[in-house]
């Protein structure tokens, strides 16, 4: 499986945040976007996962046989948002996602797998409101564990998350590129990966009328 | 999609939900109407089916501006949104289910009380649920695709209100006029009973598709 991003182009408004943006990964490997705020991070991510559509460029995941496979429904996405219900238990959340994102492969781990896989066994019986910032981004990564999708596309993964937790979500990307998946990340920490490639968006942005820039 | 529509219904019987708002707003506007008219019981039982109908329209209109706003507010709408275009749709259509049952088919259910309120016959008060049964999904389908044109909007309601208003007007003309119609000797009820029917499943073929594409264009 390869995911390949071509010549990808993308803006807010008239200014244009990035140009240019090519990269592979194949399995096992992960990106990690950096930048300044504003540097156009999450613009790519949302991007790469078909809720923006790029200014020019595209975006396409191969399966191994070489044959393009749809974008959304081989991707998680964990946006800025958590994705969950504040009135529905965290393993009435974990459910639903499972079984709205359910793979062809029906590959994936059990709610309370998941929920042990982010040390937080104990919380399924509690309304999703109920916990802190920190644990409700975590039961939001365990979403991508409880429904196998091979390519996470996560957006400041690490907010609220505390130095243990860092670590956690740094074994469970790991575990998941060791198993074939890939991972593209958008943070301003570091990840704790060994071996991830990285890609610097310089965050100075232009008009989109001006002459062209290389941004390389 | 199952598991979608159990979802919602679940949040929406969930403490804050939106299921009984609806009802309680209901039995305020017709349960004042009364007050206001005074006790003539005539007259009462002549505007009934139009005062149950206008009622069942404006609490069907409340909370129709959260139909994607909450799910947009807490990330879920992006990845309902990462779909194909089929899937896109159909999981509209089972939002607007969702919706209905939540909140139409409780108007429905409650229409015979507040018909003995307005000192209805039961025949007059059985074709006003008839035609609620039939009238109120074509209002949650409509209502989609306001909801998904404001749905980046931080206080849509109004304006979801009023973009859909004109276009549930026909629903609420030819509600009212079977539900007439069944009680006025002449006047046959089938005719405007099915082009409500019609309109309905127009509504419910149109609206999902119109919203989906609302909400792709709306995603930032």
């Amino acid at each position: 499986m390869q995911a390949t991003a071509t010549k990808l182009k993308g803006r807010r408004g008239d200014s244009v945040l990035f140009e240019d943006v090519s990269f592979t990964l194949t399995r096992g490997e992960a990106l990690v976007v950096t930048g300044p705020n504003g540097a156009g991070k999450s613009t790519l991510l949302r991007v790469l996962a078909g809720l923006l559509a790029a200014d020019s460029g595209r975006f396409t995941l191969a399966g191994d046989d070489g044959a393009e496979l749809p974008v959304a429904e081989f991707t998680h996405y964990l946006g800025h948002r958590n994705a969950m219900k504040r009135e529905l238990r965290v393993s009435e959340n974990l459910a639903f996602w499972q079984r709205f994102q359910a793979p062809e492969s029906g590959r994936g781990l059990s709610i309370d797998a998941a929920i042990d896989a982010v040390e937080l066994g104990g919380v399924a019986h509690l309304p999703f409101g109920y916990l802190s910032a920190g644990q409700q981004r975590r039961i939001a990564l365990a979403r991508l564990l409880v429904a196998h999708r091979p390519l996470w596309l996560l957006d400041e993964p690490t907010a609220a998350l505390d130095k243990r937790s860092d670590q956690l979500f740094a074994d469970l990307v790991r575990a998941h590129l060791a198993e074939g998946g890939m991972a593209i990340a958008a943070t301003h920490q570091p990840l704790g990966l060994d071996a991830v490639r990285s890609l610097e968006l310089s965050g100075r942005h232009r008009a989109a009328s001006a002459s062209a820039e290389s941004w390389s | 999609m199952m598991a979608l529509l159990k979802r919602d219904l679940a949040i929406a019987t969930r403490s804050g939900g939106a299921a009984m708002l609806g009802v309680l707003f209901f039995l305020a506007v017709v349960a004042v109407i009364p007050f206001g008219i005074g006790p003539d019981l005539n007259l009462l039982a002549r505007i009934g089916p139009a005062i149950l109908w206008i009622g069942a329209l404006l609490a069907s209109l409340l909370g129709l501006d959260r139909l994607f706003q909450a799910d947009r507010e807490d990330g879920s709408l992006d990845l309902l949104l990462m779909q194909d275009w089929l899937a896109l749709v159909a999981t509209v259509f089972v939002k607007c289910l969702a919706h209905w049952l939540a909140t139409g088919l409780p108007l429905v259910l409650a229409a015979p009380l507040l018909g003995l309120l307005m000192n209805m016959s039961a025949l007059s008060t059985g074709a006003v649920m008839l035609t609620l049964l039939a009238g109120t999904p074509a209002i949650s389908f409509i209502g989609a695709v306001g909801a998904a044109i404001a749905v980046a909007l931080p206080r849509g309601g109004l304006l979801v209100s009023i973009l859909i208003l004109p276009l549930a007007i026909p629903v609420l003309i030819f509600g009212v006029s079977a539900s007439y119609a069944a009680v006025t000797d002449p006047d046959p009820f089938w005719p405007p009973f099915m082009i409500l029917s019609a309109i309905a499943l127009f509504f419910a073929a149109l609206g999902p598709v119109a919203a989906a594409a609302a909400l792709k264009g709306a995603s930032d």
